[in-house]
């Protein structure tokens, strides 16, 4: 299988998601520039953490607007997965792939600490890996986290177990019914505030993280070998 | 009751990162007549009935707590509200 | 103020504009003689600032002569952005830390983010890609609404500057004493990682090539900051301050990506930082190190703001910009890579041979100097020096142990204290973790990140307890040092050098001289004894407030390599049964203690004594016992005392708690900060092996199952408490410091 790793001015996650895929994971992975018109080589499609643009103005709104996040659109209209993590996630929900937007945490200050979360539903192709309700510890590291949506959306997020994992304990950022992190109608764009990427090895405190990254391999291998 | 609408910009000769940052951006998107962006916030603020001369008051708050003086400069427009 | 309305020549001299600019009667007398005639306005600018102390050290140059600087490990030396050292396998370790402590005083969050994107760029100039940052941080004791308002913003400043880039904020230290009040310290490290084959150097080699002007855009910010440093605070400065400069880590990130990617091509022959005293400086000084000139056409400069002056340009110090020189014929292909991150890269001038730094602005030539004449031949001053009144007094006083009534309580007080107290409230607001290397993250001895590819690690510290040092500053200095390098050692690293950032007071008074000269020895004392030689740093002088000097504070910033990564040892305990032992002999000794501090609320007295030899056979004791597998935790005790680096053991560790017993009197058993010891834990089964390493380890207690803390002395129990008890007064001090009211 053969990722990208999406790579935007500010970016500063690319290379933590790099080494997940090719180190702990040992599939393929690329950087793709923010300008890149094809995605068409990839299988699968990651938005990783950082700063896109300094999150000047809102956070991923000017990342919307490269080139590549129309192929990012595309492919995810043709059901390929795509994984946004932190900046990531913001950027998938100002480019409209998932509902709700994230605001300043509640206390106002960057967070970097490592959370417990439970996963919510493990029917998913980027959770099948875990036991349902099981928890696990990912590091958080962000300013801007707290998920809100209006009623609406949450009421269909809840009713399409599209909410995939909430905070497990401590609530850090204030997000809503302790979300943190939700897919697609599909089910085939998940966007999350944790940074599975940053818990891939024992070495670093943990590797929980791994196993969403090995559901997206299982799942694309089942699906490319029938 | 009176309505304050309170302006406060990054002075003059302070660079505005968000604004130059924004600014490339639109010129990526074709809006190259732009010429130059600052950016900074505006306030709405609604006064009840007082004593104190209400220029004094919004010059205390802004030099107290609503602009840092050191890099951001401010102004306003008093509005009278029904 | 546009060119035409600047002062001429006449005026400079006659009325002594100069001295406005902080320039003295004998210094533009030397420059009238250098020049072979009076220099005009631009031109008393650039030597005014490349003469102030920030820039040339000429108050500091004959105490920085002291230091040792060389050792077979050493790349390079002070003298260029950063220092390097080699760590074996064709790579080597960048590091330096420099202070921004005026601009913080003035404007907190920006000062302390601009300070650390400078010295990001010290680092990324040399061609190493920044691995970790670090901040060593003195502030008031958090008693004034200015005071927590300068702490909660200068931390917010690191954190958003740091976190922006992408650069993990991975340790450091923070001490509260009531000297800083009015004038904080901040000062940033930066380490970086580089292959050898890619090392630069500022210079302006090779006449005809081309000098490139790359990142952000100047405008007036800043203009002067050099001189500011180099003055006390007080009202009048305040009225004098330049324009702020903001910090733009979006824009520092892209220029980071950028010149990497230029360091690999071999169409580049300089590069640097264009950072105190901008465009002068960076000109200068790589024309100086080469032997050459450079000539610029000032009106090519890319400009943020309209009709700048050569001087405004020249003087400037708006952020996030970088000089190149850059081959002749070759500047598309530079232009290209900065073109890919939307960064600007204009060819403003050429080397010549000439030895001149020769401006150009709107067809004429505004400024015509020697480049050596400004980097180089700064005047030198031999600053008289005195022992204060106050050393001999403390000198005369016997070392004596404080009274104290509740053990307990006194534990839980100086665990309160702001200076010993947890700094999570500080590190959950950096990101740590990003680049995914952080072995050891905030709130162990030293910080550890792995070497990627390797199985190496480095290990960081920054360190400086500058109560001993305004006690005995050659005491001081010397424990500074070794304390930083106890720290390396406790973590599993041999210490490679140190980078130091030299703050004190007013220089011109012969009491703050003498203190800089006698720190200065003890610093170059212990990194002889301890083979870690100074590669670089800065001075930061001038630290007063109405008068009040701060504590003489020349933090030490120390990077160590791990030969392995299985050496990697943290302070907590591990598992119930492992033997506790202290290592080290403890001494009377509450001289600029933090227990004395509680009590009497003030330092007096001598400062702890060391015995360099002794630290240096110690560290290397544990540092074997480490790499032979037989320790399980380490901690050095330092302000506290046994008990509190007994009690920190235990915070973090699920469910453990500590049970010894003490010999000797009680307040020093528990609380004495006794120079050279360490803490640390062995699993029973390794204890003969580790007691024939180190044989003069006493063994004091047992780690235990029970989450208690409980300590004996000679004569039954000392203090005995819960885990939690201690750990909650301990974490929650800053946090509660920071939300009360003033």
């Amino acid at each position: 299988m053969k990722f990208a790793v999406l790579v935007f001015p500010g970016s500063n996650c690319d290379i933590d998601m790099y080494h997940a895929i090719k180190d702990e994971l040992g599939e393929e992975v690329e950087y793709v520039w923010h300008d890149a018109t094809d995605l068409s080589e990839f299988d699968g499609v990651l938005v990783p953490g950082g700063f896109s643009y300094g999150d000047y103005l809102r956070c991923g709104a000017m990342a919307n607007q490269s080139n590549v996040m129309a192929e990012v659109k595309k492919f995810a209209e043709a059901g390929k997965p795509v994984l946004g993590v932190c900046n990531g996630f913001q950027i998938l929900t100002e480019a409209g792939l998932l509902p709700g937007a994230l605001l300043r945490n509640q206390n106002l200050k960057f967070m970097c600490r490592t959370v417990g979360l439970k996963v919510e539903n493990n029917d998913t192709l980027f959770t099948n890996q875990y036991e349902a309700g099981q928890i696990i510890n990912l590091p958080i590291a962000h300013g801007e986290g707290n998920y809100f949506c209006d009623d609406e959306t949450l009421a269909e997020l809840k009713a399409n177990n599209r909410i995939v994992f909430t905070y497990s304990g401590e609530n850090p950022n204030g997000s809503l019914e302790d979300i943190a992190g939700i897919m697609n109608e599909r089910g085939n764009v998940l966007g999350m505030m944790p940074h599975p990427e940053r818990a891939v090895e024992a070495l670093l405190g943990s590797d929980d993280g791994l196993k969403i990254f090995k559901s997206i391999v299982k799942m694309w291998r089942e699906s490319h070998v029938s | 009751m009176t309505k304050v609408k309170i302006y406060v910009t990054l002075r003059e000769s302070v660079l505005d990162p968000q604004g130059s940052a924004v600014q490339g951006s639109l010129a990526k998107m074709g809006y190259n007549e732009v010429q130059d962006i600052r950016i900074g916030k505006y306030l709405e603020v609604v006064v009840g009935d007082t004593e104190r001369d209400l220029d004094s008051l919004v010059k205390e708050m802004c030099e107290k707590l609503l602009a840092n003086t050191v890099i951001e400069d401010y102004r306003y427009e008093v509005e009278e509200a029904n | 103020m546009s060119a035409s309305l600047e002062p001429t020549q006449e005026q400079i001299k006659e009325q002594k504009l100069y001295a406005s600019m902080g320039m003295s009667d004998e210094e533009f007398a030397m420059v009238e003689n250098i020049l072979g005639r009076v220099p005009n306005w631009t031109e008393t600018g650039l030597f005014s600032v490349m003469w102030s102390e920030h820039c040339s050290y000429k108050n500091s140059k004959p105490v920085l002569r002291k230091f040792p600087t060389k050792g077979p490990q050493v790349l390079q030396g002070p003298g260029e952005g950063a220092g390097i050292v080699d760590i074996g396998d064709e790579q080597a370790v960048v590091f330096k830390m420099e202070s921004h402590n005026h601009p913080s005083a003035i404007e907190p969050y920006q000062g302390a983010a601009t300070g650390v994107g400078g010295i990001i760029r010290d680092v990324f100039s040399m061609g190493a890609r920044p691995i970790a940052m670090l901040n060593s941080l003195r502030f008031g004791e958090l008693q004034s609404k200015r005071g927590k308002y300068l702490f909660e913003e200068v931390v917010a400043g690191i954190a958003g500057y740091g976190n922006c880039i992408g650069i993990p904020t991975v340790g450091g230290e923070i001490q509260f004493d009531p000297c800083y009040e009015g004038n904080p310290l901040v000062n940033a490290m930066c380490v970086g990682l580089i292959d050898h084959k890619d090392i630069q150097r500022g210079i302006a080699a090779g006449v005809g090539n081309t000098v490139m002007y790359v990142g952000a855009k100047t405008g007036r910010d800043g203009i002067h900051g050099a001189t500011f440093a180099s003055e006390e605070l007080s009202e009048a400065s305040e009225e004098k301050r330049p324009a702020v400069q903001v910090g733009d880590p979006f824009m520092e990130k892209l220029l980071l990506e950028a010149c990497l990617e230029v360091v690999k091509s071999d169409a580049l022959v300089g590069i640097q930082d264009m950072g105190a005293a901008g465009l002068t400086s960076s000109s200068a000084e790589m024309a100086s190190k080469a032997g050459s000139g450079v000539e610029m056409n000032l009106d090519l400069v890319p400009q943020r703001e309209t009709g700048m002056t050569a001087y405004e340009m020249m003087l400037s110090e708006s952020q996030e910009r970088m000089l190149l020189v850059v081959k002749k014929g070759r500047e598309d292909e530079i232009k290209t890579i900065f073109d890919k991150y939307g960064l600007d890269a204009v060819a403003i001038g050429r080397v010549t041979d000439d030895k001149m730094l020769r401006l150009v602005h709107k067809g004429e030539v505004v400024a015509e100097v020697p480049a050596d004449a400004l980097a180089e031949d700064a005047p030198v001053y031999h600053k008289p020096s005195k022992e204060p009144a106050y050393f001999a007094e403390f000198q005369a006083i016997e070392n004596s142990e404080p009274e104290i009534e509740d053990y307990k309580e006194t534990l839980l007080g100086l665990l309160k204290a702001p200076t010993v107290a947890s700094k999570e409230w500080v590190y959950d607001q950096y990101d740590y973790q990003v680049r995914t290397n952080t072995i050891v993250a905030p709130g162990s001895d030293a910080a550890v990140l792995r070497v990627r590819g390797t199985n190496k690690g480095l290990a960081m510290t920054t360190d400086c307890n500058s109560r001993y040092i305004f006690l005995d500053p050659e005491m001081g200095g010397k424990i500074a040092v070794a304390e930083a390098a106890r720290n390396i050692v406790a973590s599993g690293g041999r210490p490679l050098a140190i980078t130091d950032c030299l703050n004190f007071g007013n220089p011109e008074k012969p009491e703050i001289f003498w203190q800089i000269e006698k720190s200065a020895d003890g610093i170059s004392a212990a990194c002889t004894a301890l083979n870690a030689p100074v590669i670089g740093g800065n001075v930061s002088l001038y630290n007063e407030r109405s008068g009040e000097a701060v504590y003489p504070t020349p933090t030490i910033g120390m990077v160590g390599l791990v030969e392995d990564l299985s050496h990697v040892t943290t302070q907590q305990v591990k598992a119930a049964g492992d033997v506790v032992y202290l290592v080290g002999e403890t001494a009377t000794e509450f001289g600029g203690s933090e227990l004395q501090k509680l009590i009497f609320g003030k330092i007096f007295g001598k400062a702890p004594h060391i015995d360099l030899e002794v630290e240096a056979s110690r560290q290397e004791a544990i540092l074997t016992a480490i790499r032979e597998g037989l320790l399980q935790s380490a901690h050095d005790v330092s302000e506290g005392g046994v008990a509190v680096a007994l009690a920190e053991k235990t915070f973090g560790a699920k469910d453990l708690g500590v049970h010894v017993t003490l010999e000797g009197s009680a307040v020093t058993a528990l609380f004495s900060e006794s120079q050279s010891r360490f803490i640390v834990t062995v699993k029973e089964e390794n204890a003969a092996a580790f007691e024939k390493v180190i044989p003069e380890a006493k063994k004091i207690g047992i780690v235990t199952d029970d989450a208690l803390i409980s300590i004996n002395g000679d004569a039954g129990v000392l203090l005995e408490g819960t885990v939690e008890e201690f750990r909650s007064a301990w974490k929650g001090a800053i946090p509660c410091l920071v939300k009360s009211e003033a």
